[in-house]
């Protein structure tokens, strides 16, 4: 439906206790379809029970507030989280039947043709990431959710993922909604960045190509607490 | 002359190998050989009264007369008959109370605790009951063996369903996998490391429980030929009886263990 992959991500007054503790705090923020949202924040500052609420997966946490996401979301984890049992394509199509003409394509767009036979064991971390993130697109997902999914990578490995995630998000245009502690990676990826704090976002920048990225990172680095003799 | 070559042995550092090395072919057959060794020497050099124990030549000797006459084969048979039965019935229990107990609080709740208890309660204790209900006949010998049976499945099924890592639940949740293609593609592949290691206990165990409803009153089985043999002070047959549930439980133990290589290659272990 087309007006369906037209409508907003919409998150209004969005609360989340853990016991005494207030975890997100009547947090309200929209998501245009399409757009790369990344979301930084230091721990403990909301950012994956956020995206937790996003993915439907928090049943148990106490809390209210509207969450308005499309039917079609995907996730990918910070660890690959592939089933060790199951062989590459039967992790990239988990849960779609008769879809694994589909499967290999999208094993293909992450470089991985050939590896569809291989045990998740025999892959290396960041082409585990790779299968993890075939999974999460041939789903053709209108939302992907990201928890750190670079963060227990080398900095090499990352930044090829990022070239790769960046070139899959322009082919298939979901909404992305990053979660990340890294500043650069936040700026290399995303068109808008989100800076978290005690539940609440406590700075947004737009990334248009308008101003200098420098003076963004500072800016950013700022809103997280960073002073100017811990800056680099 | 490359780097390398000139440099001296003594230099190279070789890390400790803390792995226990590569496979040795038929290596579970070591320890059992270097026994009937040591049994062969200390027979032929009289250290071992023959009455005492008999040679492992008049063991075999003894095993081909029975072969001969019969004996041996029909035993064999009906033992190997009740053992099958048992584990028919036993293992398809064992798993499906293991599921039930694993997959919801309910039926933990009503299962864990029966089957804790029947596991605490020796089996030769249970003997008494078993044959005022079901008799002394084939019925209660089947019984005995699938009561043995089943608790070792149960258990190891649902301690390796228990801790499959909730990681992957929470996967399967967020890729929208329904009851029976979680069943299928996450429970069941990821309990059969415990399931298999189950196995391994309950054919062992089925051997045992053999032997115990088989000695207690029967007219087949290598029980019943062994305690025959007793009657008669006949200890190459007894020896031929112990031989034949030893090697049975070695090799259904390899058998298990070949299934378990098989099943679980995605595995990467320290078994390699």
């Amino acid at each position: 439906m087309a007006t369906d992959t037209r409508r907003l991500i919409r998150v209004e007054a969005l609360t989340r206790r853990y016991g005494s503790r207030t975890i997100l705090d009547r947090l309200d923020l929209e998501i245009e379809p399409g757009e790369f949202v990344a979301l930084l924040g230091q721990s403990g500052s909301g950012k994956s029970t956020l995206l937790r609420a996003l993915a439907g997966l928090d049943g148990d946490v106490a809390g209210d507030g509207l969450v308005d996401v499309p039917a079609q979301v995907s996730v990918v984890f910070q660890d690959a989280r592939l089933l060790p049992w199951q062989r590459v394509l039967d992790n990239v199509v988990l849960g779609l039947d008769g879809a694994a003409a589909r499967g290999r394509e999208s094993l293909a767009e992450v470089g991985l043709a050939g590896r569809e036979r291989a045990w998740p064991n025999e892959l290396s971390g960041g082409e585990q990431q790779r299968v993890a993130l075939a999974r999460s697109l041939v789903r053709e997902p209108r939302l992907l959710l990201a928890d750190e999914p670079f963060g227990a990578l080398d900095a090499l490995t990352r930044v090829r993922m990022h070239a790769l995630l960046r070139r899959l998000v322009e082919q298939h245009r979901p909404a992305v909604l990053l979660v990340t502690h890294d500043v650069d990676e936040a700026i290399a990826l995303a068109d808008r960045v989100v800076v978290l704090d005690h539940g609440r976002i406590a700075a947004e920048q737009r990334l248009d190509g308008g101003r200098h990225t420098t003076e963004i990172r500072a800016e950013l680095l700022r809103a997280l607490g960073v002073t100017g003799e811990e800056r680099t | 002359m490359t780097l390398v070559a000139t440099r001296p042995e003594a230099a190279v550092h070789r890390p400790k190998r803390l792995r226990p090395g590569p496979r040795i072919r038929l290596g579970f057959l070591v320890g059992p050989s270097l026994l009937l060794a040591l049994w062969s020497v200390t027979s032929a050099t009289g250290l071992l009264d023959p009455r005492f124990l008999s040679a492992p030549w008049t063991v075999v000797t003894t095993a081909a007369e029975l072969i001969e006459s019969g004996r041996l084969q029909d035993n064999l048979l009906a033992s190997v008959w009740r053992v099958l039965l048992g584990l028919a019935f036993g293992i398809p229990l064992g798993t499906l109370l293991a599921l039930v107990s694993g997959l919801s609080r309910w039926g933990e709740a009503v299962i864990d605790g029966p089957v804790q208890i029947k596991r605490a309660v020796p089996a030769l204790a249970l003997m008494p009951l078993l044959i005022l209900w079901l008799g002394i006949g084939e019925g209660m010998k089947v019984t005995v063996i699938a009561l043995g049976v089943f608790v070792p499945i149960y258990v190891h099924t649902h301690n390796g369903l228990r801790s499959i890592d909730s990681r992957y639940v929470e996967l399967a949740e967020t890729v929208g996998l329904g009851r029976g293609a979680f069943i299928r593609k996450v429970v069941l592949p990821g309990a059969l490391p415990g399931f298999l290691l189950g196995m391994r206990f309950a054919v062992t165990t089925a051997w045992l429980y053999l032997v115990v409803a088989e000695l207690i009153n029967s007219t087949t089985g290598i029980g019943y030929m062994m305690d025959l043999a007793r009657t008669y002070g006949q200890t190459d047959v007894i020896l031929v009886g112990i031989v034949l549930y030893g090697l049975l439980g070695l090799f259904s133990d390899a058998g298990v263990r070949l299934v378990e290589r098989r099943a679980l290659s995605w595995r990467r272990t320290l078994a390699g």
